[in-house]
C-alpha cells in the first residue's frame, strides 16, 4: 500500500526520496501516527515534503490514494447508470459535436470503451489522456476538452463525503512561487564572485601578523583585514514583451536569483533588441526611459554586462535604422549592441530558446555573432559556461 | 498528557499538524524544519517544547556572518598567541583555547536538550551543507585536540527558516518539516485568550474583525501577524478602549486606534488610509 503512494508521489512530480520514506516507516513503527488517518496524514506531510509550496500537489495525490483505498471497498464508478451519462452527453453536446461522436464508433461504441475503461481504472485520476478522470484530454471525464467527452461526477457529486483536510487543498495558493528552483541558478551565479576586502576590520590576518611580529622583534603585532565581499558589479539586460512571453518564469527566477546574489546589480529592460533607450519599469517604459549614452556614461567598464533575450526577431531589427517595431531608431540596434559591447569587454547573452532553434532563426545567428559567440542557453549548465566567461 | 509528548503549553496553542511534526522529530531523533510568515511564533516554538518537556534550551541564533564551524568550537589562537608572549603556564594545552559552540554544548547536556538554530536561512547558501554530518550522526571531530565528540543523548533540534533562501535537497532529506500556517479566526481566538485570560467576548470579536479585515486589504507590503495582534490588544486593554471604538472604526470607514502596532509601514498607512477614502466616498 504505502509503497504504492510512495510511487504515486513520485510520478506526481515530488521528490520524495527511499530515507525519507523510510523515516517515515520508522515513524509509523514508533506508533506516532496513532491509529487515524489524520495523523497519518500530518505525520507523512512533514516526513515527506519539505517545501510549502509542495503541499497542494501532496494534498492532490494523497487524496487520491486514499480514495482510491476507500473504493476498494464497493464503491465503483462503474455503476452510473448509462442514462444519466446520455442526458449529460446531451446536455454537453452540440448536433454538430454529436455527429462527430460517429467518429469514435458511433454512441454504443463510445459507452462500451468507457465501460471497459471503467473496468480497467479503480482511482481517481486527473491529467492525462486515456483514463477517466478530471482536466485531461480523454474522452472520458470532466473539465477536459475533448468534443467527444462525457462528463462524469463534478456535477451532483453521489458520494458527498465530509470534506477532508487534504481535500480542502489550503495550500493551493501557494503553489509555483517565483522562489522555485532558484537555488540551482544561484549556486551557478556564484561563479562569478570576485572577493575583495572592505569595510571595518574584522578578520585576523595571518600573513600580515607574523611579518610585524617579527618586525617587532618577536613582540606580537596583531593584524586584522576586513572580510571579504563578493566585489562583482554586473549590468543586466533584459528583453521583454512578444515571443519573451513564453520565458517569462525562467527570466524571473534568474532576476530573483542574481539579486540576491549580487549586491551591486543594475538593470534595464529593453524589447528583442537595444536601441537608444532603456527602462527600469515596464509599467512607465514610454515615459521613463533612461538614453542608453548615458547607461554607457554612468556605469564604469568593470561591469559585467549580461543581456536576457530570446534573439528571435526580424533581422531589420538589427541591420536596419528604422527597423525596430516600436518607435522610429535613427541607428540600427547592431550599432548600439557593438557600443555597449565596446565599453564592457566581459558580457554575454543568455538565450532561453532551445539550443537547436538557434541555428534556425537568422537573428539568433546575426547576434550571435555580434557577441563574438559569447552566447549561452539560459539553463543551469549555459550559466555555468557563461559565467566562466565573465570572469 | 502522555510522557514525553509535546502538546503545546498554557502560554502556546499547537495546532495538530505542527503537534505531529514535532512529536515525530522528538521520538526519531531528526532535527524538526519550521518555516511560516514571521510573527507565527518559530522561534517560540523551541521554547515551548523545552518547557514542556522539562528539558534545557540551547540557542544558537544565526546571522549573516555565521560559519558552521562557530556552531561546534572555535580555536582562539589569538589569545594563545599572546599567552604565549607572557609565557602563561595555560599555553600548553591547545584544549584550553578550544571555545566551545552551541551544537557542542548540546551535545554535552547531561539529559536530552533542546537546540534551537533560530533563521538558518540568514546565513551563507552553503551553510546548511555544512552541517549535514553534525546533524545526522550528532558527532563532529576536534582537529586540534583529536577528539571525537559525540552527543551523549541525541538533542531535539528546533530549526527556524524565514524562506529568504532556499535549503539544499541534502539538508531537507534529513529533516520533518512543518510550515506554520496563518492561525485561522478559531485558533487565533484561542491564542489570545491564552495571552489575555478573561478578554470581553465582544471586544474579541470587534478586535479580530478588524485585524483580519486589516490582512485582507490587498497590496499591503507587511501583513500584521499574530505578535502584533498580540501587542495591539495590549494597547487597547491598556488604555481601556471601548468596544464601540472598534464597531465604529470599522476599518472600512477608518482607521482602527492604535493602528500603529499592525502596520508598521508608512506606505501601508498610506494605502489604507486611500482605500478608506475611497470607501467613505463609494459610501456617500
Amino acid at each position: 500500500m504505502l509503497v504504492k503512494f510512495f510511487f504515486m508521489l513520485r510520478e506526481a512530480g515530488l521528490k520524495v526520496t527511499l530515507p525519507e520514506f523510510l523515516t517515515l516507516l520508522d515513524a509509523l513503527d514508533a506508533g506516532l501516527a496513532g491509529y487515524s488517518v489524520e495523523e497519518f496524514y500530518y505525520l507523512s506531510r512533514s516526513a515527506l515534503v519539505k517545501d510549502e509550496t509542495k503541499f497542494d500537489r501532496f494534498d492532490q495525490v494523497f487524496g487520491a490514494h486514499f480514495q482510491g483505498a476507500e473504493t476498494l471497498f464497493g464503491e465503483h464508478l462503474d455503476e452510473i447508470p448509462e442514462e444519466w451519462l446520455r442526458r449529460q452527453v446531451e446536455l454537453g453536446l452540440s448536433e454538430e459535436e454529436k455527429a462527430r461522436i460517429e467518429a469514435l464508433g458511433g454512441w454504443d461504441k463510445l459507452m462500451e470503451t468507457l465501460r471497459q475503461r471503467l473496468k480497467e481504472q479503480k482511482e481517481r485520476h486527473e491529467g492525462g489522456n486515456k483514463w477517466i478522470g478530471t482536466g485531461g484530454t480523454s474522452p472520458f471525464g470532466a473539465y477536459g476538452y475533448n468534443p467527444e467527452g462525457v462528463r462524469i461526477g463534478q456535477q451532483g457529486s453521489r458520494h458527498r463525503r465530509a470534506v477532508k483536510v487534504w481535500d480542502k487543498r489550503e495550500f493551493r495558493n501557494l503553489d509555483d512561487s517565483l522562489e522555485l528552483g532558484t537555488r540551482n541558478m544561484k549556486v551557478a551565479l556564484r561563479r562569478l564572485r570576485k572577493f575583495a576586502r572592505q569595510g571595518a576590520d574584522y578578520e585576523l590576518d595571518l600573513d600580515d601578523t607574523i611579518r610585524s611580529t617579527a618586525r617587532n622583534a618577536g613582540m606580537l603585532d596583531i593584524k586584522m583585514v576586513p572580510e571579504r565581499h563578493n566585489s562583482v558589479k554586473v549590468l543586466l539586460f533584459l528583453d521583454v514583451g512578444g515571443s519573451m512571453e513564453d520565458h517569462v518564469r525562467v527570466c524571473e527566477e534568474l532576476f530573483s536569483a542574481a539579486r540576491s546574489e549580487f549586491k551591486q546589480l543594475e538593470y534595464f529592460y529593453f524589447h528583442n533588441c537595444v536601441y537608444e533607450g532603456l527602462w527600469k519599469d515596464n509599467r512607465r517604459r514610454y515615459n521613463q526611459r533612461m538614453p542608453t549614452l548615458d547607461v554607457i556614461h554612468r556605469y564604469s567598464a568593470d561591469y559585467k554586462l549580461i543581456f536576457v533575450g530570446d534573439a528571435t526577431m526580424s533581422p531589420y531589427e538589427i541591420s536596419y535604422p528604422g527597423g525596430s517595431v516600436e518607435h522610429l531608431n535613427e541607428e540600427p540596434g547592431a550599432v548600439w549592441m557593438k557600443r555597449l559591447l565596446n565599453t564592457y569587454p566581459k558580457s554575454v547573452w543568455l538565450n532561453p530558446e532551445p539550443v537547436q532553434r538557434w541555428d534556425y532563426t537568422p537573428s539568433i545567428q546575426m547576434l550571435r555573432e555580434l557577441m563574438d559567440q559569447r552566447m549561452f542557453p539560459l539553463t543551469v549548465s549555459g550559466l555555468e559556461e557563461g559565467m566562466r566567461k565573465l570572469l | 498528557m502522555q510522557k514525553g509528548r509535546f502538546e503545546g503549553t498554557e502560554r502556546y496553542i499547537a495546532t495538530k499538524d505542527l503537534m505531529a511534526a514535532v512529536n515525530a522529530g522528538v521520538t526519531l531523533g531528526r532535527p524538526i524544519l519550521i518555516k511560516g510568515e514571521p510573527g507565527t511564533g518559530k522561534t517560540q516554538l523551541a521554547e515551548e517544547v523545552a518547557l514542556s518537556l522539562g528539558l534545557p534550551l540551547h540557542q544558537w541564533h544565526i546571522k549573516s556572518t555565521t560559519k558552521a564551524q562557530q556552531g561546534l568550537y572555535e580555536y582562539d589562537a589569538v589569545a594563545r598567541l599572546r599567552d604565549s608572549q607572557l609565557g602563561k603556564e595555560r599555553v600548553h594545552d591547545i584544549a584550553n583555547y578550544i571555545v566551545k559552540g552551541a551544537l557542542w554544548e548540546a551535545f554535552d547536556s547531561e539529559v536530552k536538550p533542546v537546540l534551537l538554530i533560530d533563521e538558518i536561512d540568514k546565513a551563507d547558501i552553503e551553510f546548511p551543507n555544512d552541517l549535514l554530518r553534525e546533524l545526522d550522526r550528532m558527532e563532529f571531530f576536534v582537529y586540534e585536540t583529536r577528539e571525537l565528540v559525540k552527543a551523549t543523548h541525541r538533542p531535539i533540534i528546533i530549526i527556524t527558516s524565514n524562506n529568504e533562501k532556499e535549503l539544499p535537497d541534502a539538508f531537507l532529506r534529513r529533516c520533518f518539516f512543518h510550515y506554520i500556517q496563518f492561525p485561522d479566526a478559531a485558533t487565533m481566538s484561542s491564542i489570545v485568550e491564552v495571552h489575555h485570560p478573561g478578554l470581553k467576548k465582544q471586544l474579541l470579536s470587534e478586535a479580530l474583525n478588524a485585524f483580519y479585515q486589516l490582512r485582507d486589504t490587498p497590496g499591503l507590503k507587511k501583513k500584521p501577524s499574530t505578535s502584533e495582534l498580540l501587542d495591539w490588544i495590549k494597547l487597547l486593554l491598556a488604555e481601556d478602549v471601548p468596544v464601540e471604538a472598534l464597531r465604529g472604526g470599522d476599518s472600512r470607514k477608518a482607521l482602527p486606534p492604535f493602528y500603529g502596532a499592525l502596520l508598521k509601514n508608512e506606505q501601508d498607512v498610506h494605502l489604507f488610509e486611500q482605500l478608506i477614502f475611497l470607501n467613505r466616498r463609494d459610501a456617500r
